[in-house]
């Protein structure tokens, strides 16, 4: 989704202000969002890619003024309410109203060490790696408008596979509720005037993770 | 609960917007909790182990460690996940985790253009400015310019590497050891790892500075 989110080379959003001694959070209720996100994750609600394409579905302007733990407020609300795990009516009485939805699992507290480590998204290998390090490639000009992990800025260019770093589920898929489709994720590199043009500097390479589906050969 | 009574002193410290979304948070969790889906003692202990446990104090004993023995830096170059699994952490660490040496010629920094992914079971939470968009939108095209906002340079010639974590794979860079710190033990090197050295941001203290 070319959504505003997708924020990498942008210009205009000014300087990076650090915070002095910054607290874990910086209100209860902040805490408070992070774990009822990530317990409704835990209990199988939607996939960590599902959860990523919630978020950018926020409207730009909301996006760009609700702070962090605003926004995974907001997202949380949508989607237990597109997924008809709560009514916005409960949300808006602030207690259930009616009877819930049978989920794939329970979190309990004795679970909780589980959450604090990320899952994991290796998988078997289907077919070989296409490409092997070293080889030039091209980023495809893709513009899907749902869920991507292939950033703007970096469509279209010319890079060198530095890694390949094994077989991933595949957000473009799980994102939108289909197979996780394990693909080849390669670390590409590119030289910052192949991304930004020749003002950029010249000392700088610039990598991201890049799926299989993401690349072709360089011509 | 606990909580409720952390929830009432925001509402007296912080302005409206702030009261709104603790609001539509509890109001998310009554219901939640009420339907059955999650547990609050769940949330509780989650947040808990956030706010106790889990922080850049890790990787920073992950980096003292490969500053003081060449055979575990070999290890966590090679296989960041299981090196680091090797001391015996609080929490596992998850797969994919990969460690990225700064040296004289090149300095490298982690971000997460698209959202906020960061290795966080080595540096716990992202702070907000990494989270921010001027972090996000800079990073990838003007590092020179971000250090600077964080006090640092750079000499002109050093080359920067941007890593933009776009998948699971996670990255935590490694800094150079401080210059007279021959002969530190792991400890004492280990305060002198900051947070933002290990995203790259910055550069490791100097032994003056923890003197």
């Amino acid at each position: 989704m070319d959504g505003i989110h997708d924020m990498g080379g942008m210009h205009g959003f000014g300087k990076v202000e650090p915070e002095e001694n910054e607290p874990v959070f910086h209100a209860a209720w902040e805490g408070r969002c992070l774990a009822l996100n990530r317990a409704m994750g835990a209990i199988g609600a939607w996939t960590i890619d599902e959860g990523r394409a919630g978020i950018e579905a926020l409207p730009p302007d909301v996006y760009l003024s609700s702070s962090y733990y605003g926004k995974w407020a907001l997202r949380l609300e949508n989607m237990v309410v597109a997924r008809g795990l709560a009514g916005a009516d409960e949300l808006a009485a602030g207690h259930a109203l009616h009877a819930a939805k049978q989920m794939k699992r329970k979190l309990t507290v004795a679970d909780v060490p589980r959450t604090l480590t990320r899952g994991s998204f290796g998988r078997e290998a289907l077919a070989p790696a296409r490409f092997k390090t070293g080889d030039r490639v091209r980023t495809k000009n893709i513009h899907p408008a749902t869920h991507t992990r292939l950033p703007r800025y970096a469509r279209g260019r010319i890079g060198e596979i530095e890694a390949i770093r094994g077989c991933h589920v595949f957000p473009d898929s799980t994102a939108i509720g289909g197979d996780e489709d394990p693909q080849w994720l390669y670390t590409v590199r590119f030289g910052a005037r192949e991304l930004f043009g020749d003002s950029a500097d010249p000392t700088l390479t610039v990598s991201i993770e890049a799926f299989e589906p993401y690349l072709e050969p360089a011509p | 609960m606990a909580h409720d009574h952390e929830h009432d002193d925001d509402h007296h410290q912080h302005g409206s917007e702030l009261s709104e979304m603790q609001l539509r948070v509890r109001a998310l969790e009554t219901v939640l909790a009420e339907k059955g889906y999650i547990d609050p003692a769940a949330l509780d202990a989650m947040i808990e182990a956030h706010e106790t446990k889990i922080g850049p104090h890790i990787g920073a004993h992950i980096v003292a460690k490969a500053w003081t023995d060449p055979a575990f830096k070999r290890a966590l170059i090679e296989d960041a996940t299981k090196a680091a699994q090797s001391l015996g952490l609080i929490n596992r660490v998850g797969d994919h985790l990969i460690a990225v040496e700064n040296t004289p010629k090149l300095h490298n920094m982690i971000v997460c253009t698209l959202c906020s992914c960061y290795p966080w079971e080595v540096l716990g939470l992202p702070p907000v400015w990494y989270k921010s968009a001027p972090y996000r939108s800079r990073a990838v095209n003007d590092p020179r310019g971000v250090l600077a906002d964080f006090g640092v340079t750079l000499p002109a010639e050093t080359q920067i590497r941007v890593w933009d974590s776009t998948a699971e794979t996670r990255f935590l860079v490694l800094p150079m050891r401080p210059a007279g710190t021959e002969g530190w033990g792991e400890e004492k090197l280990a305060a002198l790892v900051t947070r933002d050295s290990m995203i790259g941001t910055s550069l490791p203290k100097s032994p003056g500075e923890v003197a």
